[in-house]
């Protein structure tokens, strides 16, 4: 990359720090909120702006908060549930989109939809859906409802990439060799999609991790998804330290994760290159 | 099976049967959910459990096509123009740099972007709260040059437009970087060799090539924030009401059906006009 962009890189000349230092305050902005909060997560006080001192009780409060632990195992079950549907309809629909047929088009239209409509119309939609025309109760199952449909669209989108690289003379070639359908969708087909299913899957989980907005329409008794509570919590008194120390701990496990996922990848490329 | 595979272009049964669970789900929980509240929109307000009555009148669009409206649409499109035209500039820098610089480095860094946004939304919007509260840290620099006001920045303008860049910068960056990752390097020396300097090659060269991620990004921001009533209720104040807060007044509070759903279809239609309006090139990002 170095070689190619030498020209560049000279016509730049002396102008050569402005990209990095674009980058820096980029990554500082992503980054200053995220090391504010894990600040205020081990601060004794409740107070966001002065620090009395290094405090776990936060950590404790939070591991001893039924209410909060309750909807957290509500949101991970939820979550879960959303990657997993949205995963199998998302990937089936993208192998069914990958050839051109008339209506290609259309269908590539409507599997997009959601991702462009205000989560708001969604959520009072399908409220409306619920109460007046289905008669169904709020709570798990309209959630579910709900998250799957605006994260299916994800699932598609980096599924049909994956599936515009594979070559289709892959799955000629099993088919000539006598593999049945499923044979080649299990032996061909299934082995180069699993990157691009497990990141949609990922991508659904998170939006479902996170939803607020559609799902404060459409929690019920029993079933108030973490989000919806904090920010019933928040529009009131402001987020509480217990909410401060919970996301840090996400951040600090994704970032495990991230490195989990750069390292095993790092490890495969270099058994590749062997 | 057979048509499919040898690149027919006739629909088979496993093709059918592959799309019609994602079909069904979208059908039942997308379309008809949104023609009912599209329905709802020509509806007369019920106050009592039905919400809803017959007969059917234009009023709610009268309602919200009130020129007493007008403000808060402005208010929103200005919001989230400035929120979209942020994380462009935020984003665009970002996305080449990390796809055409950062060599090994790269997943790293486009991971480092999306770590942030494992903290919850409300988390984050309520860290902005602190980081920008009279005695918050962005306030005391301010007030180093002189620029501090009292109350801090909450509950201005300037709080939700940096709350919406914060909450949907990523879904900026993640279509620049596809198509930072596609340019051309040659494009850049060509134009050097034609002799346009920085900023024409940037204009003329660069920013063509890459506007389809423009576009696709543009609208995966600008969509959200026109939505959003929970940022602009936690950072700004009564007076930064947006679009889509109207909208949940209606039907979480004032219990106004129809004209929720007159909105809610105004603003769909908005955003409809904008999504055929991407242009073809944007198409092949989103």
């Amino acid at each position: 990359m170095a070689q190619v962009d030498r020209g560049w890189r000279t016509a730049r000349g002396r102008r050569r720090w402005v990209l990095p230092a674009a980058v820096v305050g980029a990554y500082a902005f992503l980054y200053a909120p995220i090391l504010w909060l894990a600040l205020l997560s081990f601060n004794d006080s409740r107070s966001v702006s002065t620090f009395t001192g290094f405090s776990l009780r936060w950590y404790a409060e939070l591991l001893a908060d039924r209410q909060v632990l309750d909807a957290l195992w509500l949101t991970v079950r939820l979550a879960a549930s959303t990657a997993l549907v949205a995963a199998v309809l998302g990937t089936l629909a993208a192998w069914a989109l990958r050839r051109p047929f008339r209506g290609r088009g259309l269908w590539s239209a409507v599997l997009a939809m959601p991702l462009v409509v205000p989560e708001v119309v969604l959520g009072v939609s399908l409220l409306a859906f619920f109460v007046k025309l289905a008669g169904v109760p709020l709570g798990f199952g309209a959630l579910l409802a709900a998250h799957v449909t605006f994260s299916l669209s994800f699932v598609v989108i980096v599924v049909r990439a994956r599936l515009a690289g594979l070559d289709p003379r892959l799955e000629e070639a099993a088919a000539d060799l006598g593999a049945g359908p499923l044979t080649r969708w299990r032996t061909v087909t299934l082995p180069v999609l699993w990157p691009a299913i497990g990141a949609g899957a990922a991508f659904a989980f998170v939006l479902s991790f996170d939803d607020v907005v559609t799902s404060s329409y459409l929690s019920g008794v029993g079933g108030t998804p973490l989000p919806v509570l904090v920010y019933g919590q928040a529009s009131r008194r402001g987020v509480s330290p217990e909410i401060v120390a919970l996301s840090t701990s996400m951040v600090v496990l994704s970032t495990v994760l991230l490195v989990v996922a750069v390292l095993v990848m790092a490890r495969r490329a270099r058994h590749l290159d062997r | 099976m057979g048509g499919m595979t040898r690149g027919g272009t006739g629909r088979s049964l496993a093709g059918w049967a592959a799309l019609a669970p994602a079909g069904l789900w979208l059908g039942a929980f997308f379309v008809v959910p949104v023609a009912l509240v599209a329905q709802y929109s020509f509806a007369t307000r019920d106050l009592g459990i039905a919400r809803v009555v017959l007969p059917w009148t234009l009023d709610a669009y009268r309602l919200a096509l009130d020129p007493a409206v007008l403000p808060i649409f402005w208010r929103t499109a200005a919001y989230s123009l400035s929120a979209t035209l942020a994380c462009l500039v935020i984003g665009l820098p970002l996305a080449w740099f990390v796809a055409r610089h950062a060599g090994r480095w790269r997943l790293v860094l486009l991971g480092a972007v999306l770590v942030p946004f494992w903290a919850s939304h409300l988390a984050r919007v309520y860290a902005w709260k602190a980081l920008l509260a009279e005695d918050g840290p962005v306030n005391r620099v301010l007030g180093l040059v002189g620029l501090d006001r009292p109350g801090g920045l909450l509950l201005t303008d300037a709080a939700v437009v940096v709350g919406l860049t914060y909450g949907y910068l990523p879904f900026m960056v993640l279509p620049l970087y596809v198509v930072c990752r596609r340019f051309d390097p040659r494009l850049l020396e060509a134009s050097y060799d034609l002799g346009h300097g920085r900023f024409g090659t940037f204009f003329r060269v660069v920013l063509p090539g890459l506007a389809p991620g423009v576009v696709a990004g543009s609208l995966l921001v600008l969509v959200p924030s026109v939505g959003d009533f929970v940022t602009p209720a936690l950072l700004g104040g009564v007076n930064q009401l947006t679009f889509g807060g109207v909208i949940d007044d209606q039907f979480r509070g004032g219990n106004n059906w129809p004209l929720g759903s007159a909105l809610a279809v105004l603003l769909l239609a908005t955003v409809a006009v904008l999504w055929v309006a991407r242009g073809r090139r944007a198409r092949e990002v989103l």
